[in-house]
């Protein structure tokens, strides 16, 4: 088993100094570089991420990068606000709070989590890159009830900051409460803005745009320990199986929520790692999650059988009545 | 009425509230406007309930549709006894089932539907909705019925 990292408090800047030439030539001829070619193909297998937490380093370069890629989309909302009726209406304002990055903010779609745990009897700290799980079968997406939410064929699953009026079903609906709300800002401010809706939602969109260029997102592309990879899903779950044997490690984002397109290894056991996070709002678990979307799918399989029960009482009816005619 | 039109009267009355109530709550307003806090009623801010709850709904909607369809082509009265309202009436739930089964399609594991289709079809159904509803309270009010 390979021990895992210990956790050293290095400057950005200094770190991103020394690393970043590395991390280039890494990028152009690892896996990651393979992928971006083949994020262009226009039907493919859903992309996925997997993500080794013992490499991370807790050096926040995917955090800052990822501010960076998506500063244009991130909030300028309208002050002051709305009055809300009724008042039990939230206002959720981010925008003055845009540095915060130990959780996530309308500002801020991935944070890095750190866990103390002890592995053969050695005390160490390990970070954990949080964001959307990117769910295969998304409860926030089919869920949505204005469509504002969208799943590509590529897997990954974002905001519609045009249409989303903020009402914060998708993040009731997601297992890990990630989407995050941003108040005075959005299509609601044009409709009944003291009566419906209340801003937009936010969550990683994971770099769709720069996906649609053949690029890979920005946490992905700046990392400079190659913690994440990126491609299509039975590829990067073979990868993560063999990485998981080899370290005698643990497996999240395979099953959980019916199986996303997040894939975690770690060599500690995911409800251990659960317990040392600090979990909260905007902070994510990392326990087991049943498929949310699971009895859904097997009361839309009975639909398909619905016509046949309305033939069946129709059968039964004129069987009754041939019966009394007798 | 009889017992056979009353039965059916009465499921129908019954689905139509449960599929309306729970199509209501998927939209987050019953929490906002106090309606959850109702004893006995907090059900209706809890989602994944009312989605539950609204596919049960359509499948007794859709298994009716059906017995009523084929009992009144075999057995019934006559296309021409059918009133205006009914032939109204049946065109909406015709359009409600047929974009709620999408819909339903849509929400299965690995089923892709352009983005527009899904803004579409929400609209489509929320609309056919409360057009449904509205005809109904008319009819009800005005006891117009389904045939002559």
């Amino acid at each position: 088993m390979t021990t895992p990292k210990i956790t050293s408090n290095i400057s950005r800047r200094a770190f991103l100094k020394g690393s970043i030439t590395a991390a280039g030539s890494v990028v152009a001829t690892t896996g990651i570089a393979r992928a971006a070619t083949s994020l262009t193909h226009e039907k493919q297998e859903p992309l996925a991420t997997l993500i080794d937490i013992r490499k991370c380093i807790g050096c926040e370069e995917c955090v800052y990068a990822c501010q960076a890629a998506n500063a244009e989309k991130y909030p300028e909302p309208e002050k002051p606000f709305p009055k809300m009726v009724p008042p039990r209406v939230p206002v959720e304002d981010w925008s003055e709070k845009r540095e915060v990055t130990d959780r996530l903010t309308p500002y801020n779609w991935l944070f890095i989590q750190t866990a103390s745990v002890t592995v053969n009897g050695e005390q160490i700290d390990l970070t954990i890159p949080r964001r959307c799980m990117h769910c295969a079968n998304p409860p926030c997406v089919k869920l949505c009830p204005w469509g504002a939410l969208k799943q590509e064929e590529n897997g990954l699953s974002r905001i519609d900051s045009d249409l989303c009026l903020g009402g914060s079903k998708c993040k009731k609906v997601c297992p890990w409460d990630v989407p995050q709300r941003q108040t005075g800002v959005g299509l609601y401010l044009d409709l009944l803005p003291a009566l419906a809706g209340n801003g937009v939602m936010y969550k990683c969109d994971r770099c769709y745009n720069r996906l649609e260029k053949g690029e890979v997102p920005a946490c992905i592309e700046v990392c400079p320990e190659n913690v994440q990879t990126i491609g299509p899903r039975s590829e990067i779950l073979k990868t993560a199986h063999a990485l998981a044997r080899e370290i005698n490690g643990y497996i999240y984002g395979e099953h959980e929520n019916g199986g996303t397109h997040t894939i975690y290894v770690s060599p500690v056991p995911f409800d251990q790692l659960n317990q040392a996070i600090e979990t909260g709002k905007g902070k994510p678990h990392l326990n087991k999650v049943k498929n949310m979307m699971a009895d859904g799918t097997q009361l839309a399989k009975a639909m398909l059988i619905a016509p046949l029960a309305g033939i069946a009482a129709l059968v039964g009816k004129f069987y009754l009545s041939t019966k009394e005619d007798k | 009425m009889k017992t056979a039109g009353r039965v059916r009267y009465y499921i129908y009355a019954v689905t139509l509230f449960f599929i309306a109530v729970s199509g209501f709550g998927q939209m987050p307003v019953f929490k906002r406007y106090y309606i959850a806090d109702i004893p006995g009623l907090g059900w209706l801010a809890q989602f994944y309930v009312t989605h539950i709850i609204h596919y049960t709904a359509a499948i007794v909607l859709i298994a009716l549709v059906t017995y009523v369809l084929l009992d009144f082509l075999f057995n019934g009265p006559g296309l021409k006894r059918i009133t205006r309202s009914g032939y109204f009436k049946i065109g909406i739930l015709a359009g409600l089932c047929v974009s709620g089964v999408l819909m339903v399609v849509k929400n299965l594991p690995n089923s892709y539907f352009d983005h527009t289709v899904i803004i579409v079809l929400d609209l489509v159904h929320l609309a056919l909705c409360m057009i449904l509803l509205g005809t109904s309270l008319y009819t009800l009010i005005r006891k117009k019925k389904w045939v002559n």
